[in-house]
C-alpha cells in the first residue's frame, strides 16, 4: 500500500528539485519550514519527531535541502520524512503545507480491528503492522 | 404619492391618523450611523407613483417600530432611538425604478445571539408590504459588539485542517448518488470506493434522511464501516457527512449522538431545519468536537432573483454567526447559479477575518468578523477534474471541492473517479506553488499528470466538452472603474 497523508502523495515521489521548489514557495510566503520523521504513520499520530526546530528565519531553500539530506542519512529508508510549513499570521497560526518527501520501500499498511458492541455497533481500531515491532526496528 | 392617504390637517406628530413614514422619524439623510448600529442595504422597487424616499422610509419603519398609523404609545418609549433610520438612497446603476436604501438600526433593537430575532426584524413583515413591488435584502453590516455575542463556527477552517491533518490544498468530496433509493449496504459501498480512491469526504444529499429504502441508523452504521476501512487502506483520516436533519430537534440530537458514538468526525444539517435548530446543533457540535456541514437546501427560492428576496451573502453572514463549519457557496463553473464576482464575495464572507467594502463583489459594507472562526466554503454541483485549474483560480485552496457525478460517473468506477480528482488537484497545487501560470497552462498540467494516471486520462476524455455556460441572474450592479494612478 501507499500511505496518502500529505499534500502530494498521489503524485510520483517528488524529486529534490520539486521539493526545493515547494520549500521556496513556503519561504517566499514567510512560513517556517520544518522537517519531521516517524516510524509510526498512524493517521492520528500528530506529533512526528522534529529534525531540529522549525527554520524560522531561513530564506534559502538550499539550507533546508541540506538539513533534509542530513535527516535522510539517519532516518532515510527507516520510516517517513515530511516537510511542513508553519504560518504564524494572526488567525491562522498553523500549518499551510505538509507533504511526505521520503517513505520506506515497503509499506505494510494497517490492520483494521473491529470490536463488536451492543446492537450492531462496532469499535474500530486502526493499527500499523509495522508498529508491532519496537520503535527503531520497524522498517 | 403617499403610501397611505394622510388627513388634510395635522397639527402635531402624535395626532391620531396617518402620516408619511418620512415625517415620522424613519428618514434622515444627515444621520451618521454609529459603530454599534446594525446596517442593512435593501434593493427597493416602489410601485408606480410611490416616491423612492418614502418607500425607503417605510422599509425602515416597518422593519423597526412603525405601524401604518400613528400610535400614542410611542411616547412611552425612547422612540427615536428605536426607530430605524434610512440614511441614504441611491438609484441602482442601470436598473430604472430600483433603489438601494441604506438603513441603520440601533443595537438595542436586537436580542444577542439570535438569528431568529435578527431575521424576524429585518425580513419579518416588510417583504409583503403593498407599496413595494419587490424588496431584496442585499447586505448587512454586523457590528463587532453584535458579532461577539455569537460563538460562530464550532471548528473553523484551521482546526478542521489540523484535525484531519490535511493542509495546502482544497479538500475533496463527493455526494453519494443516486441520492435516493440505495440501501444502507449499497450506500456504504459508494462511500468506501470513493474514500479509498482518494477523496477526503463523502456526503449525504440534502434529502437523504430516513426513508423506506434506508433507515438512518443503517446508513450511519454502513457508512462508518466504509470510513474506517478506507482509513486503514490509505493511512489517512476520512469522513462522511452524516445528515442528521430530521422532523424535530429531539430526533436531530438522537442522530447526532449516534454519529458521535460511531466515531464520525463530521455531521451535516440542511438549512431548512431552521435558524434555531442550526444554532442548537452548532452548540452541540462545539461540545462534541464535531465538524458541522451545512447544505443550503432551499436557499435559491429566495436568493436567486435579483429584485426580491434575500441575497445569499446575507445568509452566509448569518450562518457564520450561527455557527456552521462548511457551507455550500457556489462553484462558478458548475451546473448551479453563480457569477464569479458575486461568488467571490460569498467566499470572502466565509473565510476572511475582515471584509472591506467591495461593490464589484456585492459587498456593500466593511465587515469586521472580530476573530470569529472561518467557514469552509463548499463547491458542489456539475464540476469535474478537467476544470481543476479554473476551480483553484476562482475558489482558492481553503474550500471543499465536491465531485458527485464527477467521481461516481467515471467510466472505470468510483475509485478511479476519486483517483482522477485527487491526482488532478495535487498536480495543480504542485504547479501553482512552483510559480507556473496554472490558469493558462491548466490543460497542459492536467494532460501531463494524466500520462502517469490512466483514471485521470479517462476522466479528461469523458468530460472534456462539459461546461455550463448560462447567464447568471444574480450579478453585481457595480463594475470596477479604472482610476488614474
Amino acid at each position: 500500500m501507499r500511505i496518502t497523508q500529505g499534500t502530494f502523495s498521489f503524485l510520483p515521489d517528488l524529486t529534490d528539485d520539486q521539493i526545493k521548489a515547494q520549500v521556496a514557495y513556503c519561504q517566499g510566503n514567510g512560513w517556517a519550514v520544518n522537517i519531521e520523521f516517524t516510524d509510526d504513520p498512524h493517521p492520528r499520530n500528530t506529533y512526528w519527531d522534529m529534525w531540529g526546530n522549525p527554520m524560522f528565519d531561513l530564506k534559502d531553500p538550499a539550507a533546508v535541502m541540506y538539513e533534509l539530506g542530513e535527516c535522510r542519512k539517519v532516518h532515510g529508508g527507516r520510516g517517513y520524512i515530511r516537510i511542513s510549513a508553519f504560518d504564524a499570521s494572526p488567525g491562522w497560526e498553523s500549518l499551510r503545507l505538509s507533504f511526505i518527501t521520503d517513505r520506506p520501500t515497503e509499506e505494510p499498511g494497517f490492520a483494521l480491528e473491529r470490536q463488536e458492541g451492543e446492537g450492531r455497533s462496532l469499535r474500530y481500531t486502526t493499527r500499523a503492522y509495522a508498529a508491532n515491532k519496537p520503535a527503531g526496528e520497524r522498517y | 404619492m403617499n403610501i397611505a392617504t394622510p388627513p388634510p390637517q395635522r397639527s402635531g406628530r402624535y395626532d391620531a391618523g396617518v402620516m408619511k413614514y418620512k415625517d415620522m422619524g424613519y428618514f434622515d439623510l444627515d444621520y451618521q450611523p454609529k459603530d454599534t448600529d446594525i446596517l442593512a442595504c435593501f434593493r427597493i422597487t416602489p410601485q408606480e407613483g410611490v416616491d423612492a424616499d418614502e418607500a425607503a422610509a417605510a422599509v425602515a419603519g416597518e422593519s423597526s417600530t412603525a405601524t401604518w398609523t400613528v400610535v400614542w404609545t410611542d411616547r412611552l418609549t425612547a422612540c427615536d432611538k428605536y426607530r430605524a433610520k434610512c440614511y441614504r438612497v441611491d438609484p441602482v446603476p442601470g436598473a430604472e425604478g430600483q433603489y438601494f436604501a441604506y438603513i441603520a438600526y440601533d443595537l438595542d433593537l436586537f436580542e444577542p445571539n439570535s438569528i431568529v430575532n435578527l431575521s424576524a426584524s429585518i425580513i419579518g413583515n416588510v417583504f409583503g408590504f403593498k407599496p413595494l413591488k419587490a424588496l431584496r435584502l442585499e447586505d448587512m453590516r454586523l457590528p463587532v459588539a453584535y458579532v461577539k455575542t455569537y460563538d460562530g463556527p464550532p471548528t473553523g477552517v484551521v482546526v478542521e485542517r489540523e484535525r484531519l491533518d490535511k493542509f495546502g490544498r482544497p479538500l475533496l468530496g463527493a455526494t453519494v448518488k443516486p441520492k435516493l433509493g440505495l440501501s444502507g449496504r449499497n450506500y456504504g459501498r459508494v462511500v468506501y470506493e470513493a474514500l479509498k480512491g482518494g477523496l477526503d469526504f463523502t456526503k449525504d444529499d440534502e434529502n437523504i434522511n430516513s426513508q423506506p429504502f434506508m433507515h438512518w441508523r443503517d446508513r450511519f452504521l454502513y457508512c462508518m464501516e466504509a470510513v474506517n476501512r478506507a482509513q486503514a487502506m490509505t493511512g489517512e483520516v476520512k469522513g462522511t457527512y452524516l445528515n442528521v436533519s430530521a422532523g424535530d430537534m429531539e430526533q436531530i440530537y438522537e442522530r447526532a449522538e449516534f454519529a458521535k458514538q460511531l466515531g464520525s468526525v463530521i455531521i451535516m444539517i440542511d438549512l431548512v431545519i431552521g435558524y434555531s435548530a442550526i444554532q442548537s446543533i452548532a452548540k452541540w457540535a462545539r461540545r462534541n468536537d464535531m465538524i458541522l456541514h451545512l447544505h443550503r437546501a432551499g436557499h435559491s427560492t429566495y436568493t436567486r432573483q435579483k429584485t426580491h428576496g434575500v441575497s445569499f451573502r446575507v445568509i452566509a453572514k448569518w450562518m457564520r454567526l450561527a455557527g456552521v463549519d462548511h457551507i455550500h457557496a457556489g462553484t462558478v463553473v458548475g451546473k448551479l447559479e453563480g457569477d464569479p464576482a458575486t461568488t467571490r464575495g460569498y467566499y470572502d464572507i466565509c473565510r476572511e477575518p475582515y471584509n472591506p467594502q467591495a461593490l464589484q463583489n456585492g459587498l456593500f459594507f466593511d465587515q469586521d468578523w472580530a476573530s470569529l472562526r472561518r467557514m469552509m466554503p463548499v463547491a458542489s454541483g456539475g464540476i469535474h477534474a478537467g476544470q481543476m485549474h479554473q476551480l483553484l483560480h476562482h475558489l482558492g485552496e481553503d474550500c471543499v471541492l465536491q465531485f458527485g457525478g464527477g467521481t461516481i460517473g467515471h467510466p472505470m468506477g468510483i475509485q478511479a473517479g476519486a483517483i482522477a480528482n485527487r491526482v488532478a488537484l495535487e498536480a495543480m497545487i504542485l504547479a501553482r506553488n512552483e510559480g507556473r501560470d496554472y490558469m493558462a497552462e491548466g490543460p497542459d498540467i492536467l494532460a501531463a499528470a494524466a500520462r502517469s494516471c490512466t483514471p485521470l486520462a479517462q476522466a479528461l476524455e469523458v468530460w472534456k466538452d462539459v461546461t455550463f455556460n448560462y447567464a447568471s441572474t444574480d450579478t453585481p450592479d457595480f463594475v470596477p472603474t479604472a482610476t488614474a494612478a
